[in-house]
């Protein structure tokens, strides 16, 4: 069974990281802990940019794990961004250890719509499980109702489930048995 | 196209930028590569085939113009995106027009990447269709190949394949049967014209009244009868070539729009006014005499010296007759296959009568003679008797009494079949060409 710690960089509610524990429990079937922040997120700001390096999250989230812990999700309400791109939902080290989500370009109110915590909770729950997937191994998906399909823009992630397709299942099922059997009962 | 099958290459001085975009196209399933500058790009290249590059327009030492043009020197189906700055837009304008599919600035709006990568690959995937249709076209189109190795037929490739490669009139001449339409078929196939339409249009079976409207085409009641509008072959030949069989048999009023046409490439339909205009190739064939026919005034002469610019003479089957058993070996393989006949020789005796009998109706009369032996015939081969002529056939001489006219009407009739060619007509005779001159004087002949 995989070790997942979830670290909150900025802002985020105890509510959201219970929440954000329990689907990835019931996806992956991982051991969620919760863990204290343990560097500091201007070391990947660009004030240039106004703007945080997504990469250099994922370096310092890695730093502060043991070798012999599992993965860790940083989830932040900061905007992030890799230099070749404009901004990012959250990055993740292919079948890696180390992965991040924002919840700052998920709100409604950023594209000047009414805020709405249950839709953006929801779409943060799907980039959740969405990043925590690549560190699975897995790729994006070209099924649009899957929660490994690619989304480039917020209401995009509104349009695809919150679950892992049947393929996707199975992929996972060859990298992490116990995950994928759970799952699939 | 699976995603796993698409090679990316990425292209870039900045280690940030090759890490994220790999990392992001990774996540797609791409097959990935970097490369930190053109070198190593151009080596990726040799080593492995890319569908997509990614090309840095700045970079230290080649710069992304100069590799894209490099890259597509190794692979001209590669489609190369060119990463710019702001500040370097006119350089990338410039990428474009020497070839690139696009450009993006940086930083990439993630959903500007996904759906720029996706029309190059819907892109290259037709292109990649378009490649496979061409080459089985070519491949059906080879079906129709001319078959011979006498002098006479290699030389005729030749030019086939010399004029095929240039846009100039080509008029075939040759007896019937001598496959004529098959030689217009062949300098079609191998011009840069043969992904569009070949049209034949025979002058010679079309009813006189029926031919303007079948050249040109006619709007919705511009006749009795005349219920819908109309595609004339002249528009259905355009990008491609137009075939004329039977030149020779072409009225006066039409050789006159037919030279017209040729010369502006417009016309109007009948009963219409819109000038369409077209792009077509000319090639014809005719039979006949057409220089005699320009003298009598039944030919005109504009449209003689229009449609004359290339020709191509076919010998009759009678004087390359090294052609026959290979002819009749092929049309023999042809119906073998479509009859289901397992019959595939012919017999020695056979082939000495086909070899020496004289073809008046040429390469046509020899393949139905083939044909109507292989339905009569039984395997294992043709013998003599599955033949359509008598074993005593003779080949067909001029009537006359004297050797002297006989002479005078074999040099005639040679001299017809050259349109008064006479280097060609003096190597049919077998004489020189002084000799030649020598009998014309003596018999009082005239063009």
């Amino acid at each position: 069974m995989s070790a997942i710690a979830l670290v909150p960089i900025g802002t985020v509610s105890e509510g959201l990281l219970t929440r954000l524990g329990k689907t990835i429990d019931e996806t992956f079937r991982a051991t969620v802990s919760h863990q204290a922040l343990q560097f500091d997120p201007s070391l990947a700001f660009d004030a240039y940019r106004n703007q945080y390096n997504s990469t250099i999250f994922l370096s310092l989230l890695l730093n502060s794990l043991n070798e012999t812990e599992g993965k860790v999700l940083g989830v932040t309400d900061f905007d992030l961004f890799v230099p070749v791109l404009t901004f990012v939902f959250g990055e993740a080290q292919l079948n890696g250890r180390a992965a991040v989500v924002s919840s700052f370009r998920l709100r409604p109110e950023y594209y000047g719509l009414r805020a709405d915590s249950t839709l953006l909770e929801n779409r943060i729950e799907k980039e959740t499980v969405h990043e925590i997937g690549h560190t699975f191994g897995l790729l994006h998906c070209s099924d649009a109702a899957c929660v490994m399909h690619s989304s480039t823009y917020a209401e995009d992630i509104d349009l695809k489930g919150s679950r892992l397709c049947q393929r996707c299942l199975y992929q996972l099922l060859s990298t992490d048995s116990t995950a994928a059997i759970d799952s699939l009962r | 196209m699976n995603k796993s099958d698409i090679g990316i290459l990425i292209v870039d001085d900045e280690f940030s930028v090759r890490d994220s975009l790999g990392r992001w196209f990774k996540e797609d399933g791409f097959r990935v590569a970097t490369a930190e500058n053109a070198n190593e790009a151009l080596k990726k290249m040799q080593d492995q085939s890319w569908d997509i590059a990614l090309v840095d327009i700045k970079m230290p030492g080649i710069s992304g113009l100069e590799l894209q043009k490099r890259i597509k020197e190794i692979d001209k189906n590669v489609f190369v995106i060119i990463i710019t700055a702001y500040a370097s837009v006119e350089s990338a304008v410039q990428a474009l027009k020497e070839g690139a599919f696009d450009y993006v600035t940086k930083p990439i709006d993630p959903d500007d990447l996904s759906h720029l990568i996706q029309n190059a690959i819907k892109q290259r995937t037709l292109t990649a269709e378009n490649i496979l249709l061409r080459t089985k076209i070519e491949e059906l189109s080879k079906t129709t190949e001319i078959i011979g190795e006498s002098p006479q037929m290699k030389k005729v490739m030749e030019l086939v394949k010399t004029v095929a490669q240039t846009d100039a009139t080509v008029m075939i001449r040759g007896e019937s049967g001598t496959g004529k339409e098959l030689v217009a078929r062949a300098i079609h196939n191998n011009s840069n014209r043969r992904y569009f339409p070949l049209i034949p249009v025979n002058c010679g079976s079309i009813p006189e009244g029926l031919l303007e409207s079948e050249l040109f085409g006619h709007e919705k009641g511009a006749f009795t009868g005349a219920q819908y509008r109309r595609k004339g072959k002249f528009e259905m030949a355009d990008g491609g070539t137009i075939f004329f069989d039977e030149i020779g048999n072409l009225d006066m009023k039409l050789q006159v729009d037919l030279l017209r046409v040729i010369e502006t490439k417009q016309f109007t339909r009948l009963g219409g006014e819109q000038v369409i205009n077209v792009d077509f190739r000319v090639i014809c064939a005719t039979n006949k005499n057409l220089e005699r026919a320009v003298e009598e005034g039944s030919f005109r002469e504009d449209l003689y010296y229009r449609l004359n610019v290339f020709s191509v003479f076919l010998s009759p089957l009678r004087e390359r007759r090294s052609d026959i058993p290979l002819l009749a070996q092929h049309f023999l393989g042809q119906y073998s296959l479509s009859m289901n006949k397992n019959i595939s020789a012919i017999s020695p005796e056979a082939l000495d009568l086909l070899i020496r009998y004289d073809w008046p109706g040429n390469v046509r009369e020899l393949q139905n003679a083939v044909e109507r032996a292989m339905v009569v015939g039984k395997p294992p081969s043709i013998r003599m008797e599955d033949l359509p002529f008598q074993l005593n056939s003779r080949p067909k001489i001029p009537q006359a009494d004297s050797i002297a006219e006989v002479e005078r009407q074999h040099i005639i009739n040679i001299l017809d079949r050259t349109g008064w060619n006479i280097t060609r007509a003096a190597e049919i005779l077998k004489i020189d060409r002084v000799t030649l001159y020598n009998k014309i004087e003596k018999y009082g002949l005239r063009k």
